[in-house]
């Protein structure tokens, strides 16, 4: 390994904070919270120093709250919180995705429930990232497994969140939030940025819920001259509020839409060794470290073993993952809770496929854990 | 896999053990080294058991906590009593033996680190960077400009030369122990 | 059959002038409160205030919570949001913090306000955000059927107080004075004139301006406390309300349940995305 000079040693939270920034964030609204604390304290500094604007709100609720009013405003705008906090949002997440107003909420998952353990990791939110908010809604939730990553996601959920106009939820834990590794960060010009879809039509033609061809209508920033109406309740294309079933379902319909056309676009993963692998490791975040340790140990030892790291876990890669389990009748999912995403792989491909490793104490998942599992069924 | 160095530096919240992490790493990526450091600690800000964890590697870092430490750096009791156990055949323990009595070995390096710390800069604070240059006199895991280097960057803003001294003498102390044992 | 005038011969009153003017023509009415509700006065006094600043539509954002209140937004021609249950306060913070120059008026029920959404009141109060917060008092929850509001008088029956209300009631305008409003006032729908003439000091006033505008329900807590029809609730305004310098006269005893009616807080205190525009500048000249 040779020394670069921008090579510099980096936390997590830190990084998410300087995604954010790189990635155009203008407002951050938060609640201090353990362990994601680190990401208010860095923004507080860092945004008025480009510009932008910070501000600690009284709770999480106003919090996400705050972030949907700025990006209404036409700002690109974040919050971070932990799983309590995320408890809290769940009802503005939900009026996000329903006024389709673009946001991203950072989780750095702590081990719950409840007030729990608030010093260590888990990946116990993965279904609340997913189901927390009531009623039907798409959502975007991106999960880092290092600082560069980290990085890389934050720019990437603020992308989503403004290219689909949808509330994304960047699913960091403990270890990945709190951990500093050693990280070289791309240049401003090396990092690709989007703008929210924008109209030149004339405000008295302008509907911001249109049944646009490209299923994300534009969305015009309030205070530019297209007055508009916003609301939770279920609306028309102009934004009223309405009780017609056949407007209610083809709304619906769109903005699942919306994201189901994009997947290929959205579902972000590494996939190593698939093709002539008798057993497939699927991981994310923290626990695909530990998995990708104990991938290399078996190698050695002559296994042939696959791994699947996912990058986004919402909406679920079920193509990637009954692709990459095709051929296979064995297929280890760790994670640091009683079995989250392995619902999903269970639902994808079947239950006697799938061998669940899981571990909801606090600690990370050792890779002789994994180990143990590929070494079972070898 | 490249070979991967692993050091734990454990002790009790407010002794500075993390920042003795993130120093130690600091200095790891500047000798060009991959690093990697965690931590784990109670809630609280002072008081209760606080350990750094630092993987050091040349190639990729993947798990990156300790699985078995090569070094490890006590600066409480109990801290001794939890991890002291826990090293690799042929590791490094250092004590701080101000605050460290009983140890699970007889070849741990015992050193009174805190009376170094206040003899030298008056300060018991510091104590965790007299550790920091004495591991590195004693592994030369990192080199010991990048240490320096590492700390007069990092070092809380207008403590640099006070914990620049504190480094030193552990330099010195780790020198002294070394050609003792030899 | 007399001939049609031409249009811009006819003389408008005030009233169909400023309704032309900011009521929205693509939102279908009637709307949807009950008729004899005092949510349509409080709307007819803000837009009425609104064409007296002769501000400009688009810099004007309406953002309401949950309730009877709640739903004015759609109705008038600005940019409007109608977000959650007690937090348009907070939606309204974020907006005014990336649109300084927006005037932003935030309309409130006062279970919207003050219950779920109490927390946010007193702490944009305290930040002293540059947001008119107009409160419809009408000290129940309306849409909901007449439960118990935080407003709601000691012994007044509820839906969810059947043996009689045991709880005391906020006091709206003195609860923001002393968490740090720059402008508070109190009027009610009867004394239309001086409430339009509050709520334009409100909006033109820089910092967090309150205006409580108490208003009975006579659909729901009105009938279930027989407090009589619409016109009797409007004679309730008018006989059992005073104004400050009449209740200065008055013992505590004698302004037992009056209504006192007035501006309680009118102070100069810098207010919140100014004082931030300084911070950006220190960031910025330690960065420089």
């Amino acid at each position: 390994m040779t020394t670069e000079p921008s090579a510099r040693l980096m936390q997590g939270d830190a990084a998410c904070a300087e995604g954010a920034i790189a990635a155009g964030c203008y407002f951050f609204a938060g609640y201090p919270i353990t362990p994601a604390t680190e990401i208010a304290e860095v923004l507080a500094r860092r945004l008025p120093q480009v510009g932008g604007r910070f501000i600690q709100m009284e709770d999480e609720i106003a919090s996400i709250a705050a972030v949907i009013g700025a990006a209404v405003g036409g700002a690109k705008a974040m919050t971070a919180t932990s799983g309590p906090g995320l408890s809290l949002m769940q009802e503005n997440i939900g009026y996000a995705a329903m006024t389709e107003i673009p946001c991203v909420i950072v989780d750095v998952q702590r081990l719950g429930p409840s007030t729990g353990r608030p010093t260590s990791p888990s990946q116990g939110d993965v279904m609340a990232a997913r189901w927390g908010a009531h009623g039907d809604h798409p959502i975007i939730a991106l999960c880092p497994s290092s600082v560069r990553e980290t990085f890389d996601l934050t720019v990437q959920a603020f992308n989503f969140a403004e290219l689909y106009r949808t509330p994304v939820i960047l699913l960091l834990d403990e270890v990945i939030g709190h951990m500093r590794e050693r990280v070289t960060l791309p240049s401003p010009e090396e990092i690709e940025l989007v703008e929210r879809p924008s109209t030149t039509v004339p405000p008295e033609w302008y509907k911001p819920y249109e049944n646009f061809p490209a299923d994300v209508p534009p969305l015009m920033p309030f205070g530019t001259g297209y007055r508009y109406h916003i609301t939770g309740l279920h609306h028309d294309e102009r934004g009223y509020p309405t009780n017609r079933s056949d407007e209610v379902q083809p709304w619906l319909d769109r903005i699942f839409r919306k994201i189901e056309r994009s997947l290929s676009e959205i579902l972000l993963y590494d996939a190593d060794g698939i093709e002539n692998a008798e057993t497939l490791i699927i991981a994310y975040g923290a626990t695909a470290r530990s998995a990708r340790y104990a991938v290399e140990k078996a190698r050695k030892r002559g296994r042939e073993v696959g791994f699947l790291a996912l990058k986004t876990l919402w909406p679920f890669p079920e193509e990637v993952v009954e692709h990459a389990a095709a051929r296979l009748h064995r297929v280890v999912v760790p994670e640091m809770n009683m079995g989250q995403i392995a619902l999903e792989v269970e639902r994808v491909i079947g239950r006697h496929k799938v061998r669940r490793v899981n571990r909801a104490d606090g600690e990370m998942i050792q890779p002789a854990q994994i180990l143990a599992a590929i070494e079972e069924w070898a | 896999m490249a070979r991967r160095y692993e050091v734990r530096l454990a002790g009790t919240g407010g002794q500075g053990a993390i920042l003795a992490g993130i120093l130690l790493a600091d200095a790891a990526i500047r000798d060009g080294k991959n690093v990697v450091q965690t931590q784990s600690y109670g809630p609280e800000a002072r008081g209760g058991a606080s350990r750094a964890e630092v993987v050091i590697s040349d190639g990729d870092i993947h798990y990156p906590k300790v699985l078995q430490s090569d070094i490890i750096l006590c600066m409480s009791q109990e801290a001794c009593d939890r991890y002291g156990g826990q090293i690799r055949e042929g590791g490094l323990l250092i004590l701080d033996q101000d605050h460290v009595s009983r140890a699970p070995t007889t070849r741990a390096v015992r050193a009174p680190l805190t009376s170094l710390a206040r003899q030298a800069t008056g300060r018991e604070i510091v104590a965790n960077v007299v550790g920091l240059g004495m591991l590195t006199a004693l592994t030369g895991i990192v080199s010991r400009e990048a240490m320096e280097a590492a700390v007069r960057d990092r070092a809380p803003k207008g403590t640099a030369d006070l914990n620049l001294k504190a480094l030193a003498v552990g330099f010195a102390e780790g020198e002294r122990i070394r050609r003792e044992a030899r | 059959m007399t001939t049609k005038q031409p249009f811009n011969k006819v003389k408008t009153p005030r009233e169909s002038r400023v309704h032309e003017r900011y009521l929205r023509h693509s939102k279908k009415f009637p709307n949807v409160w009950c008729a004899g509700c005092g949510i349509g006065i409080v709307m007819g006094s803000i837009i009425r205030a609104i064409d007296d600043l002769q501000l400009d539509k688009n810099d004007i954002a309406m953002i309401s919570g949950i309730g009877c209140t709640g739903r004015m937004p759609v109705y008038v021609d600005f940019n409007t949001m109608h977000t959650t249950h007690g937090r348009a306060l907070a939606f309204a913070t974020g907006l005014k913090m990336v649109r300084p120059e927006m005037k932003i008026i935030v309309v409130m029920g006062d279970g919207d306000a003050l219950a779920i959404g109490g927390n946010h009141f007193i702490h944009a109060a305290r930040r002293n955000i540059g947001l008119t917060t107009i409160v419809v008092n009408n000290t129940t929850y309306g849409m909901t059927g007449g439960q118990y509001s935080p407003t709601t008088p000691t012994d007044a029956i509820a839906s969810t107080a059947p043996y009689g209300h045991i709880e005391q009631p906020f006091p709206i305008a003195e609860l923001a004075a002393v968490s740090g409003a720059a402008f508070v006032a109190r009027s009610t729908v009867y004394h239309v004139r001086e409430l339009e003439k509050y709520i334009a000091q409100a909006i033109e006033k820089e910092g967090f301006t309150v205006v409580e505008a108490v208003s009975y329900c006579h659909t729901t807590l009105g009938r279930i406390n027989r407090w009589g029809t619409a016109p009797d609730m409007m004679r309730r305004l008018k006989e059992q309300s005073v104004t400050r310098r009449q209740a200065d006269g008055m013992s505590e005893e004698e302004k037992q349940g009056l209504i006192v009616r007035g501006v309680f807080v009118d102070r100069a205190v810098p207010e919140y995305t100014q004082l931030y525009d300084h911070i950006i500048e220190r960031a910025e000249a330690e960065v420089a």
